[in-house]
This record gives C-alpha cells, sequence and structure tokens, in this order.
C-alpha cells in the first residue's frame, strides 16, 4: 500500500511530496495536467529586485527532486472519486484505484468566470488560459485583445503577453450586470488595485497615493481618471469604461465598449467598437475544492481565503482522520506559499505515520513559521487580509473540538 | 493568424525543435507538435471552434485551458467527452467536434 496519496502535482503537491519522500514514505503524485508544476508553469514575474520568477524553472527543481527521491509522479491522471475505507482512503483515478493510509488534497484553484454577453464565443478565455496558452504551450492566443477584469492576476498575466509579443490593446471594466457583480465597479476595482500595491501598476498607484489617502476622495480620483486610460506598460487601463458585449458571428470579432459612470453603469451614447480576435477574461482565483467536498470534509466560508475552505489546522491537518489540504485549496496565495504549505503538510503526514511522534516536532514548527515569513515577503498577494482568513479556519478547527488527540494512527 | 507559435520568447528563450504529429479534426487534416493538446494544436492552425452547443447548436472553443470548465469537450476515436486543453495529440488520432444533439421534446421542434 502506498504511505500517502498527493492530489495535485502543483508547489503544494510536489513539496509536500517530497518532505515525506525524504523521511522513508511511499508517496504517489497524480495530476490531470500533461506536465507536473501546477499553475507555477505558466507564472513569470519579475522580482522587485529585477531578477525574473520562472514558473517552468521552478516547476522542473520541485520535479527533478521528486524524481531523485523516487517519489511517483503520474501526470494526465484525474481523480473522480475518494471513498473511507476502514481506516484508510480508497481514491478513484482514471487509471484505477488506489488505497492509501494519509491523503493530501493539493488542487490549486480556479478562476472565477464574469458572464457578459457573447462571452461564450470562440476566442474568449479565461486570464489563466491566456497565460497557459503562451508560456506552457507556447501558442500565440490572438493577434489584438482586449482584458475584461482588472486586478492584480489580469495585470500580471497581461504583461506576460506582452512578453511574448501579443498586442493587448486595452484592460477594461465589465459591463454591469446581474452577473458581473463588483468586478464592474470602478471604485471598488480601484481600491483592492491599490490594497495589492506591491504589483499592482505603479502609474495607478501614484495618482491613487496622491487623490486616496482619505476614503470620500476616491470618487474624484474616479471623476479626474484620464479618458484615455493609464497608461502601464504602453497600454491603457480604463476604470472608467466598460465591455458591455463581446461580438462576432462565428467567433470574436471585436467587443462593444461604453464610458461607465463612477457606479459602473454605462453612459448613453458612449459606445465604441474595438475590433479585436479575442477577450481575456479576469474574475479572479477560488479554491478548487470538490475532492474536499466528496470525502466530508467541513467548509467554512472565508472571503479573505476567495471562497469556500475545506476546515484546516496550521498543520495543514483536516478534521478527518488521514486527509490533509494544502496549497490554494486552503486559500488563494502566490506559488511561494503553497510551496511552504507543502512542507508543512508533508512533516504533518510524517509525524502522524511515524512511532515517534515527538521526533518531528521541531521540524513541523520550523516549517509552519516558514509559511508566515513567506506570507509577509510575498510580493503577490491576492487578499490584504489573508491573515485574518487564515486564523478563521484555524479557529474553526479548534472550535469544533476536533484537535482531540483521537489518534487515528496509534495504538 | 500570423506566426501561431511563439518561437523566440526574451525570458523562456527558444522553443525548442520537435517532432511533427498528424491528426484530424472533424476529417480535415492537421499538422502539430508533440507535446501540444488538441486545444494548442488546433488554435496554432488557427482554428479556435472546438465543438457546437449540445442543444443550441452555438460554437464553442476552449476556455479555461487547465481541465475546469469542460467548454472543450471532443471525441477522440470512440471516447466521448475528452478536453481537447488536456489531451495530448499522437500521431494518426482521430478527432471531432462535439455535436449539437436532436431536442425531440422541445416546442416547435421535430426529430
Ligand atoms: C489560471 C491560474 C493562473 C495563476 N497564475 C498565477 C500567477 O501568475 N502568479 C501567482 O502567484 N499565482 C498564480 N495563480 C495562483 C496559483 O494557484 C498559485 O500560485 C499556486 O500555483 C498554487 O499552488 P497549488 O499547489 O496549491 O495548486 P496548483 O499549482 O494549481 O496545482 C494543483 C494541481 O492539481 C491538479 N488537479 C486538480 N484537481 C485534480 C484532480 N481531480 N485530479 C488530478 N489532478 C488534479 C491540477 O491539474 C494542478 O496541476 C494562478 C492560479 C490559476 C488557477
Ligand atoms: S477549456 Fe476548460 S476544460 Fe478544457
Amino acid at each position: 500500500m502506498i504511505d500517502v496519496f498527493i492530489v495535485g502535482a502543483g508547489p503544494a503537491g510536489l513539496s509536500a511530496a517530497n518532505v515525506c519522500a525524504k523521511n522513508g514514505l511511499k508517496v504517489k503524485v497524480v495530476d490531470e495536467f500533461m506536465k507536473a508544476g501546477g499553475r507555477l508553469l505558466g507564472q513569470l514575474h519579475e522580482e522587485p529586485d529585477g531578477t525574473w520568477w520562472n514558473g517552468i524553472e521552478e516547476a522542473k527543481k520541485l520535479n527533478d527532486e521528486a524524481q531523485q527521491l523516487k517519489v511517483e509522479v503520474d501526470c494526465g491522471v484525474s481523480v473522480y472519486n475518494i471513498k473511507k475505507q476502514n481506516k484508510s482512503w480508497k481514491v478513484y483515478t482514471t487509471k484505477g484505484k488506489f488505497q492509501t493510509k494519509a491523503l493530501l488534497l493539493a488542487t490549486g484553484a480556479a478562476e472565477t468566470a464574469i458572464p457578459i454577453p457573447g462571452w461564450t464565443l470562440p476566442g474568449v478565455m479565461s486570464i489563466g488560459a491566456a497565460q497557459v496558452m503562451t508560456n506552457v504551450h507556447r501558442v500565440k492566443v490572438g493577434d489584438r485583445g482586449v482584458v475584461v477584469g482588472i486586478n492584480i492576476l489580469s495585470a500580471a498575466i497581461t504583461r506576460e503577453l506582452q512578453l511574448a509579443g501579443i498586442e493587448v490593446s486595452s484592460m477594461y471594466l465589465p459591463g454591469k450586470n446581474i452577473a458581473t457583480g463588483d468586478h464592474g465597479n470602478p471604485i471598488l476595482t480601484m481600491k483592492s488595485m491599490l490594497k495589492v500595491a506591491s504589483l499592482a501598476p505603479s502609474k495607478l498607484i501614484r495618482i491613487g497615493s496622491k487623490l486616496m489617502k482619505s476614503e470620500s476622495l476616491h470618487p474624484l480620483a474616479l471623476k479626474f481618471y484620464p479618458k484615455s486610460g493609464i497608461k502601464v506598460w504602453g497600454m491603457p487601463v480604463h476604470l472608467r469604461k466598460a465591455v458591455i458585449e463581446i461580438v462576432g458571428e462565428k467567433k470574436v470579432e471585436g467587443v462593444r465598449v461604453a464610458k461607465v459612470d463612477l457606479n459602473g453603469e454605462p453612459i448613453v451614447s458612449t459606445e465604441e467598437f474595438i475590433p479585436v480576435d479575442f477577450v481575456c477574461i479576469a474574475g479572479g482565483l477560488y479554491p478548487l475544492v470538490e475532492l474536499a467536498a466528496i470525502t466530508g470534509c467541513p467548509f467554512q466560508y472565508v472571503s479573505e481565503l476567495g471562497g469556500h475552505v475545506p476546515v484546516h489546522s496550521e498543520k495543514m491537518k483536516t478534521p478527518l482522520e488521514g486527509l490533509y489540504v494544502a496549497g490554494n485549496i486552503t486559500g488563494i496565495e502566490s506559488a511561494k506559499v503553497a510551496m511552504k504549505q507543502g512542507t508543512v503538510a508533508g512533516y504533518s503526514v510524517v509525524q502522524d505515520l511515524s512511532n515517534k511522534k515527538e521526533a518531528f516536532q521541531v521540524q513541523l514548527k520550523q516549517a509552519i513559521q516558514t509559511v508566515e515569513e513567506t506570507r509577509n515577503q510575498a510580493v503577490i498577494q491576492f487578499h490584504p487580509d489573508i491573515r485574518t482568513g487564515r486564523k478563521k479556519v484555524y479557529m474553526s478547527f479548534k472550535d469544533k473540538g476536533l484537535m482531540k488527540k483521537r489518534d487515528f494512527y496509534g495504538t | 493568424m500570423t506566426n501561431s507559435r511563439i518561437v523566440h520568447h526574451p525570458i523562456l528563450g527558444r522553443l525548442q525543435e520537435r517532432g511533427k504529429i498528424h491528426f484530424t479534426f472533424d476529417d480535415n487534416e492537421y499538422i502539430g507538435y508533440e507535446g501540444e493538446t488538441i486545444a494548442a494544436a488546433m488554435l496554432a492552425n488557427g482554428e479556435r471552434v472546438l465543438r457546437s452547443h449540445e442543444e443550441s447548436g452555438n460554437l464553442r472553443g476552449f476556455y479555461c485551458n487547465i481541465g475546469h470548465c469542460m467548454e472543450c469537450r471532443v471525441t477522440v476515436g470512440n471516447q466521448k467527452t475528452v478536453r481537447a486543453c488536456l489531451s495530448l495529440i499522437e500521431e494518426g488520432m482521430i478527432v471531432n467536434s462535439g455535436k449539437k444533439l436532436p431536442t425531440p421534446f422541445k416546442k416547435g421542434e421535430t426529430l
């Protein structure tokens, strides 16, 4: 039997696998993507010191180490069901069933859709889809496009498209409708961009910081928002214009754009047509938790973490014995944090499966501390109140009285 | 679309040489490269459409590109509902687009 079965070969899953293997456990990792590395593979950011965070290289490092440690990493395999069987987990994959003592879910995140009229046309894709097509598959998503949805991820990825020589004509808000919600609100969008100032387009911050000191001045900043947008990396970012429809016969041919008022409502007779051959929709990320739901793990809604997350402790343990979580399934953060969380989960598994539990106390404590330090230094923060969100979940874990030392693997 | 593959990249470097793969999509012949997904190879050939919606017949392409949304489902050989964004092309692979299905019980429509 396998000691640890890990779903997801992203930064969290691979880091956990390597810790487990180093400590003598038999580890199997599966991932439905064709390459190991998860969403790391698409990432390409310039760090404040001018170096590049090259996700492909980072993924290779993790995977090379896993290979050296004889971790079995099986790509192109999907997990579609999980059942509890006596004291172990039964995992159903597209390549057979597996039995395991410890199960780690490191399934990552998914993108929130922003439905606007015309969004099902071929040529419309999520911003992450464009990232993967560009940096992983190295195929151009089009000749000229627009990005709908202004947030930290879309700003970073738009830059990546430009690097690959793909023209993005502008970034817009989505036209306000019942489904687009806050994404179409200029003031809320501006606020959230300013909060993630570490990576937000620097010009936006500069005009922002003058007018942003007091909340009451926010509308003023937007009132004087330049009609031609603010140029970031040579590309206009529009907080006072929205894409109200994507148009095309059999595929995307262009977008209809209108000026919007301070509440995001389109202003009549301000429409223009912009010819493009692709559109990227950027609605942000939420934890991909379906597999955790199948296991019967309790959930909690925590907006700071990006949505519903499986209840878990700082040690990355869930209230269910033998079930662990790590990475973006526990809340949306950058890949560096996901890696460190994976290390924590790895040590938790090692400790739980060991006869000498005290032996790993120090490593576990240190690993937890490293998560905190990495979080504090993160260049990309998806939510400014991430720490509050984390605390809420750890509290729930304790509140439920689930910290009882009822040891599943013990005597 | 011009120059559909990103051969040169300022940070990621040059795209490495790969072997050619021949496959068909709805009986048309296409060429892709080793390691490309059906969705990527089709896009590189200038083709965005992967299926018609089962009920409305509206055309659809890939959306999330990482296996989450099921928008890219195609038929590979006899296997239905295959995600084009996760499946690698293979020599001689026969791919068919998802098709519109009859809706016999819909108002105003007959078989
Ligand atoms: C589209 C997208 C783009 C992103 N871009 C950035 C970015 O540019 N910068 C940044 O800092 N962060 C980005 N993120 C956030 C990203 O989630 C983290 O940076 C980090 O990759 C999370 O690591 P992880 O190990 O938790 O999950 P992931 O890296 O997402 O890895 C999870 C893996 O689990 C696999 N998986 C999921 N479900 C199953 C299943 N049922 N069966 C088999 N395998 C499964 C997936 O295929 C995936 O490879 C992005 C996220 C997404 C979704
Ligand atoms: S495009 Fe979303 S599953 Fe393939």
